[in-house]
């Protein structure tokens, strides 16, 4: 392995004076022997399977229970009419990503990235900022390989997996790989990419695992409409001049450590939080019947 | 490093909703059947932890039944897994344990089809990453840093020799090698991590090798 933090990652792409995605596709080749044009099109694959789940969900899909479904439609007429609060470039993101969301939701094709349950963030991220900076579908592909290389970081040294770290570690995760990736397209320096994931992990700390009738549904979709926002709130404060004061491999600790301290009622048992309020039960009940116990 | 490769992040492509109970599930079921080395006629499935809180609502069962069925992550049959199991005659029992797991996401497999058995449990560590920990009682240690052959053969003097020998002709490395059987002159597994990518003819050579049951190919 080429890297083992984001440190090292941030240090490799300024001493080779070229983007964190250069230093992926390296690694890449080495870990798999594969081609770089094995590797570009197994990964050009992934962005054209997030583009059909965007368009599907922007159209309109329900899930088997019936709890999610048709949101991303309603915010892309909102947006339509013109008068937003939170501005175009943000809620085109959210729409996005809870449209890749309810697609998932729908048990319909999606990329994982890094998990089912957050694969909304950042698809909804990089097709908000392909409206926004025009980039090549190159750029596009190289945008998934930055992620992907602070995803990696994240699940080697703490972990993306919700039962294991609750949410923080699913959509957080995503988000603080949307951001740093953004940065990058955006032409910014591969420290401000490490900011901006620092910035948005941070603001996600914490977040649990409770998904009513254990269902990737209820908040798994509207989450991801955090994370894609808080994505690009961070990107921005970042290709602002905004330092994170706390650097981001210890964030990242921090999240693990965090993740470790939560009761198992709160990674994804379907026991704690939201997935235990009276509506939760009772929708619970709608959908499976009487609990068997 | 239990992740390696940026398309452990960037993907699986899947079916929804989870890569972790429904992608991950898939996959322990395909790495169940592939240790098997065929379809079993029964199969009993039992979850721990979360996966026996919410394997419902994941498709955690279905994934794992088209997974020992043949299907991949992104096949659209995962939805109608029980009627495919139907049509292919698997029986399916499904168990919910109560018992502590060594991970929230476990599941235990246990297979047959009339002649042999093989009994494997999986774990899915996120993202739709899994690790195979446990064959017929045996604990695997995999490291999952490198490409590891599990092979179970029947135990015979010259099997472990013979598959080295092949594996050194490919100008394979060995890295690191576990051999372990249950009582002697039955069924032996050796778990074998290598430095060098092993492609599909490879596998299928060693398949043919006097004494190998099973050969089953893991990790990057």
């Amino acid at each position: 392995m080429l890297f083992k933090n984001v440190a090292e990652l941030v240090k490799l792409a300024d001493e080779n004076n070229c983007r964190i995605s250069e230093i992926m596709v390296r690694q890449e080749i080495d870990v798999t022997g594969l081609t770089r044009e094995e590797i570009y099109s197994r990964m050009e694959k992934n962005l054209q399977i997030m583009e059909s789940a965007v368009i599907r969900g922007l159209e309109g899909v329900k899930s088997r229970s019936g709890l999610t479904g048709g949101a991303a439609v309603l915010i892309k007429e909102y947006i339509k009419k013109g008068k937003t609060l939170s501005g175009e470039g943000i809620l085109d993101a959210v729409s996005k990503a809870v449209a890749t969301n309810e697609v998932n939701a729908a048990m319909g094709t999606i990329c994982a990235t890094p998990t089912a349950g957050s694969a909304g963030t950042v698809p909804g991220v990089l097709f908000a900022a392909k409206d926004i900076l025009n980039p090549t579908r190159e750029q596009m592909v190289e945008f998934l390989f930055t992620a992907g290389a602070f995803g990696l970081v994240v699940a080697n040294n703490a972990s993306i997996s919700g039962a294991a770290g609750g949410c923080q570690a699913e959509v957080g995760t995503a988000a603080g790989m949307a951001s740093a990736a953004l940065v990058e397209m955006a032409g910014g320096t591969p420290q401000q990419s490490a900011d901006a994931m620092a910035i948005t992990l941070k603001n996600m700390l914490g977040l649990v695992c409770d998904p009513v009738a254990g269902l990737v549904e209820v908040p798994c979709v509207k989450r991801n409409a955090a994370g894609a926002s808080n994505a690009m709130i961070s990107a921005d404060m970042a290709l602002a001049g905004v330092t994170s004061r706390i650097p981001c491999d210890e964030v990242i600790d921090a999240m693990y450590r965090i993740g470790r301290a939560m009761p198992a009622s709160l990674r994804e048992t379907a026991e704690g939080g939201l997935a235990s309020t009276p509506t939760a039960k009772k929708l619970e009940e709608q959908i499976f019947g009487k609990k068997k116990k | 490093m239990k992740y390696r490769s940026v398309s452990d992040i960037i993907g699986p492509i899947m079916i929804g909703p989870s890569s972790s109970h429904t992608a991950g599930a898939a996959r322990i079921g395909a790495n169940a059947r592939s240790l098997f080395g065929k379809q079993p006629s029964h199969v009993k499935i039992i979850f721990y932890g979360s996966f026996a809180k919410t394997y419902k609502g994941h498709g955690t069962d279905v994934a794992i039944i088209a997974g020992l069925l043949g299907c991949d992550t992104f096949d659209p049959r995962i939805v109608e897994a029980y009627e495919l199991a139907k049509e292919h005659n698997l029986q399916i029992e499904i168990i919910e344990s109560e018992m502590h797991a060594p991970h929230p996401n476990t599941a235990r497999i246990e297979m047959t089809d009339g002649t042999s058995n093989l009994e494997v449990v999986g774990i899915s560590i996120g993202g739709g990453v899994i690790e195979i920990i446990e064959i017929n009682g045996f604990p695997l240690k995999i490291s999952g840093e490198s490409p590891t052959l599990i092979i179970i053969h029947e135990e015979r003097y010259g099997a472990i020799a013979s598959v080295a020998t092949m594996l050194a002709n490919n100008q394979i490395n060995i890295g690191h090698m576990e051999v372990s059987r249950k009582e002697r002159g039955k069924e032996a597994l050796m778990v074998i991590e290598v430095d060098q990518r092993i492609d599909n003819q490879l596998i299928e050579d060693l398949s043919k090798l006097d004494h190998v049951i099973t050969i089953t190919k893991m990790g990057v």
